[in-house]
């Protein structure tokens, strides 16, 4: 599966588009996590606990999209964004959409 | 007074910590982007169309937290208006990064550029009592990768 932030893949003619797929996922660190950010907010510096955190949400987020895309038949996903939100404190929702298209 | 002197102990750590912690990101970032000027980010939409690469989508994120000192500053600032210097330096710190984190794993590819770049802001230590304390950047593109065989 082909997933890009490019609107068109130079060189191959999208045949097929199957529409928006999307992917989502809400995460939060166990508590030690929280207590150790909260620490870093008086020192300063990069919370690594939250850095991972996002990204683990981000990778499965994208997994979601991709079986999604997958259901439709579709071997490509261009023109993909991401988006974050934080929904409550130590918890963040990301959210990951693109077109799903079949390229030749 | 005991409020009192937990709060100053709390701001003298902050800025100790903060100023030192800042000193050296920066050092380390400029350190970087040096070795990394050789692979340019654009925000093009277009790719360049006369060769055909290989494509791979590149991501970097970072959290990264301003000190307690900092804080303390910004609440001032909040009073006074004007420019919010030390968030400023804790944004700019943290695109910076985010855009190295993003080049460091295109590098690792082998890729020649990367187009597209893409950020994301977001503050993710809402509803606590001082609004912004963490913010995560996230930066992604497009590394164009040419052909093994050359």
């Amino acid at each position: 599966m082909l997933i890009s932030n490019m609107e068109l893949i130079p060189g191959k003619r999208v045949t097929e588009h199957l529409g928006l797929v999307q992917g989502s996922s809400v995460r939060a660190k166990h508590v030690g996590r929280d207590i150790m950010a909260g620490l870093k907010n008086i020192f300063g510096g990069e919370l690594k606990g939250y850095t991972e955190l996002l990204q683990e949400s981000r990778d499965e987020a994208m997994d979601r999209m991709q079986q999604q895309a997958q259901a439709v038949g579709a071997n490509a996903i261009l023109n993909i964004r991401f988006s974050t939100s934080s929904v409550a404190q130590g918890a963040a929702e990301i959210y990951v959409y693109g077109t799903a298209v079949i390229l030749e | 007074m005991g409020d009192i002197l937990i709060f100053l102990t709390l701001l003298a750590l902050g800025y100790g910590f903060g100023q030192y912690a800042e000193k050296k990101h920066y050092r380390s970032l400029i350190e970087r982007e040096q070795i990394l000027n050789g692979l340019p980010a654009i925000a093009s939409r277009i790719p360049p169309a006369d060769v055909f690469y290989d494509q791979q989508l590149v991501i970097g994120n970072v959290v990264i937290s301003v000190d307690y000192f900092k804080r303390f500053l910004a609440a001032l600032r909040n009073l006074f208006g004007g420019r919010v210097t030390s968030y400023e330096t804790l944004l700019d710190r943290a695109r910076r990064e985010a855009l190295l984190r993003m080049k460091e794993q295109a590098q690792s590819m082998g890729a020649k550029l990367v187009f597209n770049v893409k950020y994301e802001t977001s503050s993710i230590s809402k509803g606590r009592k001082n609004a912004i304390g963490s913010v995560e950047i996230l930066a992604y593109g497009t590394a164009l990768i040419p052909p093994r065989n050359g």
